[in-house]
């Protein structure tokens, strides 16, 4: 469904360009969980924008293709591109805070997503508002959707989110980070939620995080991403048990477990770090 | 019972900002000049024009020597105060509501153009701008007024080229605030159209500050419409207006302060009204503001 290929990126112009993306392949198919991991700056956030089509301005494609459904991602139209977002392609964004639009209604929120893609009425589109707010676990739903988002409580926006997200049954979802924002009780009831919402939907899933703790719970399949590189991919099982990178064993080192104490936590060795950085920076050809 | 309360609470608090003091005065104030511009004609016990030689500087009630049947006494040539103050009000009321509209129609537009679009739009825009504000206000309406004519229309139309700007610049700068939002980025990955946004999502944002801005302005409008007056480019001068009447007052100040007293003290009152009634709206309107 979803084909990243060898896609190369860099932000800013001629010599002074800095490359984010080193060449990044993975593939999604639908009802498929794929984990995107590394730590800040490895370039997994700016993966689900290309995707989406909101990377920063300066960022520019040097090479690779990204394809949804055979459609190349990087040519389409805008016209084509604000019918595919929101319908077929949905972001469940990292910030639930800032998210919403602070002066409108839940229930606009909700159904302007429904009433342009689906072409709801307002009438069909309150209802399914409603429907979706239930499937999320939204306590009191017909409250909800008359309530201003300074009302509710972070885990409660970020529902809201999700419910617009999934409104249109889109076939990929990007999550960006989505529990990153909530507390830690707050963050298992979300992913379940995530999770339940996805199988009903049958949505395949890109889920980019830092925390492969939570990545081996939701995921089929996970790339961990360093330096604008995928550095380790394959099934969740496979990579969290077996790690084959050395990056991936000091990544998993580095994440905090109920079973272990906090004395066991390793950093990311900085040579280690410097060692792939070199690397990647060799691969740039310049 | 909790959730109840929770449930409640917000349009209860809207409602409690609304009847808060500077609102309710705002409105109140607004309220009876509004009244009194629509009903002049009869509301006020004479016609404002009809000239009375035998009676004139006849002091206002509370001095010696009033007339009841002239409460807040007459003018040089004995023409009743009150009636031209009360129809004074039309000329006011008239040119506060229409040029502080179009003024906000206008710089709003802009506004919105050069701080969503951005680019060389923006910069057009705001350069243009910046030339108009180079010019003093006043002396530039009074020119206008010079060129277009006198008359009702005129102070409209002057006010209007000489104060869109205000509004053009706050709303640029507030449009780009809203533009970097996160929820204007979200509602991108909707799929909504550039257009939509702007005026779904990030208009909505800026009404309080509109509102603001829009009541601030009808202040303003208020007191070049009397200025105007006072040199005489507004209305025909035998018409009454405030600013045409603080102008004759002038004259006679030493016999009859109150000529430019009560005049004065209607536009003080009038502008007082409108800046309260703006601020507490805004604190009433803005959901944010609100928590």
């Amino acid at each position: 469904m979803l084909a990243v290929e060898a896609l190369v990126m860099e932000i800013g112009r001629g010599a002074r360009a800095e490359r984010v993306l080193r060449g990044v392949s993975l593939t999604l198919e639908p009802g498929e969980v794929v984990g995107l991991v590394g730590e800040s700056g490895a370039g997994k956030s700016m993966i689900g924008r290309v995707v989406l089509g909101v990377a920063p301005p300066a960022a520019r494609v040097v090479s690779g293709s990204v394809r949804f459904f055979g459609e190349d991602l990087l040519a389409i139209s805008e016209r084509r591109r604000r019918a595919l977002l929101g319908a077929e392609i949905a972001l469940i964004p990292q910030d639930p805070m800032s998210a919403l639009n602070p002066v409108l209604r839940i229930e606009r929120q909700i159904t302007d997503v429904m009433r342009l893609h689906l072409g709801l009425g307002r009438r069909a589109g309150r209802a399914r508002a409603l429907e979706l707010l239930e499937a999320v676990r939204v306590a009191n739903p017909a409250r909800v959707l008359r309530q201003y988002p300074h009302e509710l409580s972070g885990g409660m926006r970020q529902r809201v989110l999700i419910a617009i997200a999934f409104a249109c049954r889109p076939k990929l979802i990007i999550a960006d980070e989505p529990t990153t924002a909530l507390d830690v009780t707050v963050q298992r009831q979300v992913l379940r939620l995530m999770r339940d919402m996805q199988r009903s939907a049958g949505s395949g899933v890109l889920f980019i995080s830092h925390d492969l703790g939570v990545v081996a719970k939701l995921c089929n399949r996970v790339s961990v991403m360093h330096a604008g590189r995928v550095v380790e991919s394959g099934p969740v099982a496979d990579v969290v048990e077996r790690p084959q990178h050395p990056y991936t064993r000091a990544l998993l080192a580095a994440t905090p477990r109920y079973d272990r104490p906090a004395e066991a936590l390793v950093p990311v060795p900085a040579e280690l770090s410097r060692r792939l950085w070199d690397e990647a920076r060799a691969l740039d050809g310049r | 019972m909790a959730e109840l309360a929770a449930a409640s609470r917000p349009r209860r608090r809207t409602a409690a900002l609304l009847l808060a003091p500077r609102v309710m005065f705002g409105s109140v104030v607004l309220a009876a000049l509004a009244a009194c511009a629509v009903a002049a004609p009869w509301l006020a016990p004479h016609d404002p024009l009809a000239q009375d030689l035998l009676y004139y500087f006849l002091p206002p009630f509370w001095s010696e020597g009033a007339d009841p049947l002239h409460p807040l006494g007459t003018d040089s040539l004995g023409r009743d105060i009150l009636s031209r103050l009360i129809h004074g009000a039309r000329a006011a009321t008239i040119v506060a509501v229409v040029a502080a509209s179009l003024a906000c129609l206008l710089g709003t537009a802009l506004g919105l153009a050069a701080g969503f679009l951005g680019g060389r739009v923006d910069m057009a825009i705001s350069r243009l701008v910046d030339i108009w504000m180079a010019f003093p206000p006043v002396l530039l309406s009074v020119v206008l007024v010079a060129v277009i004519g006198t008359g009702l229309a005129a102070v409209v139309v002057a006010i209007v080229i000489v104060d869109w700007t205000r509004f053009c610049r706050v709303v640029r700068a507030e449009v780009m605030v809203q533009r970097a939002q996160d929820y204007v980025a979200a509602a991108r990955t909707l799929g909504l159209s550039r257009f939509r946004i702007l005026a779904g999502e990030i208009l909505p944002n800026l009404v309080p500050l509109l509102i603001v801005l829009l009541t601030l302005e009808m202040g303003i409008a208020v007191v070049v419409e009397a200025i105007l007056s006072f040199v005489g480019l507004s209305v025909s001068t035998d018409a009454p207006t405030w600013g045409g009447m603080i102008a004759e007052g002038r004259t006679n100040v030493n016999q009859a302060w109150w000529l430019m007293a009560l005049p004065t003290a209607c536009i003080v009152v009038t502008v007082i009204a409108l800046n309260m009634l703006g601020d507490g709206l805004r604190r009433a309107l803005d959901p944010v503001l609100r928590r």
